[in-house]
């Protein structure tokens, strides 16, 4: 594989061709702060935390989507990154109705986590609060709106890994929604093979198991990225 | 809702306002001057019963703690058994042992806030001292050592819920079966480590109460002193009970009007009816209609129900407190107080007797289950009284109806009562004096309601006193908060 010359952050380093900013800066353990990102399904920028600046280009560019250009010079910790990733945190919050206390994720939780990472102490915007509905048609699982933050992580796993292709997106802007098939309770859905592997995926308290209660709520979501990585040993 | 001119022409401001805690309060005065009536209003709204409708039952343990922060296990357990009974499951022996502890627990820290930060400084300072000293800041600069054991004594209780489910305040863990932690060897005998301080404190608050009583004879058999009926949870052989237990009623005269009503039946005894100046329903004893039902819930209802106390030492003190009236309920609200300690003290004797069971530290601590019927109703005696939750679900789990029947919202035609009666004792025409203010919150107190604990442990409750002449026109205001 050729390699090419970056700077990250004031640092000299070849890199391979065709590989993501994301990627490389993991590899070399530059922090970017993720939340759509999966290790293992295809990346789709959504949630725009893990934004950089790159110079010469006049707008910022999400690491994930992005691959490394030869003699690019890259910037991911300046402070204006900072208060963009601290502004959208906080949308992220505002947009749904997102209350830990209550939260079967409470403690468990990549948004909560994200929360403290970037110092959030409280949200500057106004809520939304959307009524949102609790999808508990499923035998096993729930789905609840309320605290789905639209990384569409499920959408991509049911789709890219399981082949289901039961999760899918309607609507635009405040109104998208992850949907079951054709917007039908999830407990009618033909196409899921109740794999939970949305479930173990789920950034936040969206998608859990009926099983589980607060403070009980375990998530296994590197399963997906380690069967995703044997998939590809096998061929 | 609008504000409105009754008739009668007194105003009816519905609500005053929504912030969470405060009260007002009406007074009525005669032609004669004389007070004629008086009403305690509710002017907070929560909605919980109706946020919580279309979310999934077994979220209810967790998210219902968040009434309050007092008794935050009382709601979580009531509403596991609710849960319970949905599923059709029963929780394992250490399971429930656990849940005793964090009851039990909670009950201390409850109980040792409501006595020594609360409502002491009134005993020990003196209803007409300083307001702005009469609080447990006061009490500090005036009896620094009692102050100090009564904040370690909440400190225990709250350490109980830290030690097992790892948070102090907005208790975690308890699921349906059972628990969701165990309680590990080092935490018991932490635990353990503390009972006998906790027996000292709460049996110098028994002496202080008791030397209040026997210098304020007059005044605490007269304050507030009227019959009502009382409900309280008793074991199988009528011995007082605050976790797990069937219901009994009892009446003025202590005759037992019904025993062992399993709580799952509560409806078919109480009964509600909403009331146009206040938030708070009006429950009542069915059977005797909404005009004679009225009845008390709480530490006095429950040692004026119960035939025991479990354990010796509290029931020492249960004999001493049943001779005061011959072997019938007590009815002088000021006694609230009393029988808070005596459950005080039988909470710290039976916390002991469960830290030394073998099976206290056991990891069987939670039964599996899963949705198996629509309908559930679980119950648990609250610090303050007597709690219902009660959940209709669909056919997948999630909430179509909930019911909660809250121990304060029980005494609320009580509390009216007892202000009217103090207010009758304390407040002579218009004019109405400060001390006087303070009694007819005291009398509130004694009831250890919610909005009270919640608001006014800096000092004083913030309360509206409105004054009515005859013609319905307010004649006096008096404002603090």
């Amino acid at each position: 594989m050729p390699k090419i010359p970056v700077n990250i952050d004031g640092r000299a380093l070849e890199v391979d061709v065709g590989r993501t900013i994301l990627d490389v800066c993991r590899e070399n353990e530059i922090e970017i702060l993720t939340m759509c990102h999966f290790e293992g399904i295809g990346d789709v920028g959504a949630c725009r935390l893990c934004l950089v600046e790159i110079e010469g280009i006049n707008k910022l560019l999400p690491a994930c989507t992005t691959k490394v250009a030869a003699n690019q010079v890259i910037k991911t910790q300046t402070e204006k990154l900072k208060k963009y990733q601290k502004i959208t945190t906080e949308l992220l919050f505002a947009e749904r109705n997102h209350i830990c206390a209550v939260c079967i994720a409470d403690g468990n939780c990549e948004l909560q986590d994200l929360g403290y990472k970037v110092g959030m102490e409280h949200v500057r915007f106004p809520y939304l609060f959307p009524k949102c509905e609790v999808d508990t048609s499923h035998p096993w699982y729930v789905m609840d709106h309320n605290r789905c933050i639209m990384c569409v992580r499920c959408v991509r796993v049911c789709s890219e890994v399981e082949g289901a292709h039961n999760w899918g997106i309607m609507n635009r802007g405040f109104q998208v929604r992850v949907i079951s098939d054709f917007n039908t309770p999830w407990g009618d859905s033909t196409t899921c093979t109740a794999c939970s592997k949305c479930v173990n995926v789920c950034p936040t308290g969206a998608l859990w198991s009926k099983a589980a209660v607060q403070g009980q709520l375990v998530k296994q979501p590197q399963m997906v990225s380690e069967l995703v990585a044997k998939r590809k040993m096998n061929l | 809702m609008d504000n409105q001119i009754n008739r009668d022409n007194t105003i009816l401001i519905s609500p005053v306002t929504r912030i969470e805690g405060h009260a007002k309060i009406t007074i009525m005065l005669g032609q004669d001057g004389k007070v004629q009536d008086a009403r305690f209003h509710v002017n907070e709204f929560r909605g919980f019963e109706k946020f919580c409708e279309g979310r999934l039952f077994t979220e209810m343990p967790s998210i219902t703690p968040r009434i309050c922060g007092i008794c935050p296990g009382s709601h979580s357990l009531a509403s596991v058994k609710a849960c319970e009974m949905i599923m059709g499951i029963k929780p394992t022996y250490t399971g429930n042992l656990l849940r005793r502890l964090v009851h039990l627990g909670q009950m201390v820290s409850s109980h040792a806030l409501s006595f020594f930060h609360l409502s002491s400084p009134d005993f020990i300072l003196g209803w007409d001292s300083d307001p702005a000293l009469r609080n447990v800041v006061g009490l500090a600069q005036h009896s620094p050592e009692l102050a100090l054991k009564g904040i370690r004594l909440r400190k225990f209780g709250q350490e109980i819920s830290e030690r097992i489910t790892g948070k102090k305040i907005h208790i975690m863990g308890i699921v349906p079966g059972g628990m969701g932690f165990p309680l590990t060897e080092e935490n018991r005998k932490a635990l353990l480590a503390w009972i006998p301080e906790a027996t000292e404190t709460t049996m110098i608050g028994l002496e202080l109460i008791k030397k209040y009583h026997t210098q304020n004879r007059e005044m605490v058999n007269s304050f507030a002193n009227f019959p009502t009926l009382y409900l309280g949870t008793v074991g199988p052989d009528g011995e007082a009970e605050l976790y797990d237990g069937k219901l009994r009623f009892v009446d003025a005269d202590g005759k037992i009007l019904k025993d062992q009503i399993d709580p799952k039946n509560y409806l078919d005894y109480i009964a509600e009816r909403p009331i146009e100046w206040s938030y708070l329903k009006y429950p009542y004893y069915k059977p005797y209609g909404f005009e004679k039902g009225f009845y008390r819930v709480g530490p006095l209802a429950r040692l004026n129900v119960a035939s025991r106390m479990k354990t010796a030492q509290a029931q020492k003190e249960f004999l001493s407190f049943k001779s005061m009236n011959g072997g019938k309920p007590v009815h002088g609200t000021f006694y609230f107080h009393y029988t808070r300690l005596i459950e005080l003290l039988g909470s710290i004797e039976e916390l002991e007797l469960i830290l030394k069971d073998p099976k206290v530290t056991s990891e069987d601590i939670q039964s599996q289950g899963k949705h198996n019927f629509n309908e559930g109703v679980g119950s648990s005696e609250a610090p303050r009284g007597t709690l219902f939750h009660h959940y209709n679900t669909d056919d997948s789990g999630k909430l179509t109806r909930v019911n909660l029947l809250i121990a304060t919202g029980q005494n609320n035609p009580a509390m009216n009562r007892s202000v009217l009666e103090v207010a009758r004792q304390y407040v002579q025409g218009k004019d109405v004096k400060e001390g006087a203010l303070n009694r007819v919150e005291a009398a509130i107190r004694c009831y250890d309601p919610c909005l009270s604990c919640s608001t006014h442990a800096i000092g004083s409750m913030p309360m509206v006193i409105e004054v009515h002449d005859h013609t319905g026109d307010v004649v006096h205001v008096l404002k603090r908060g």
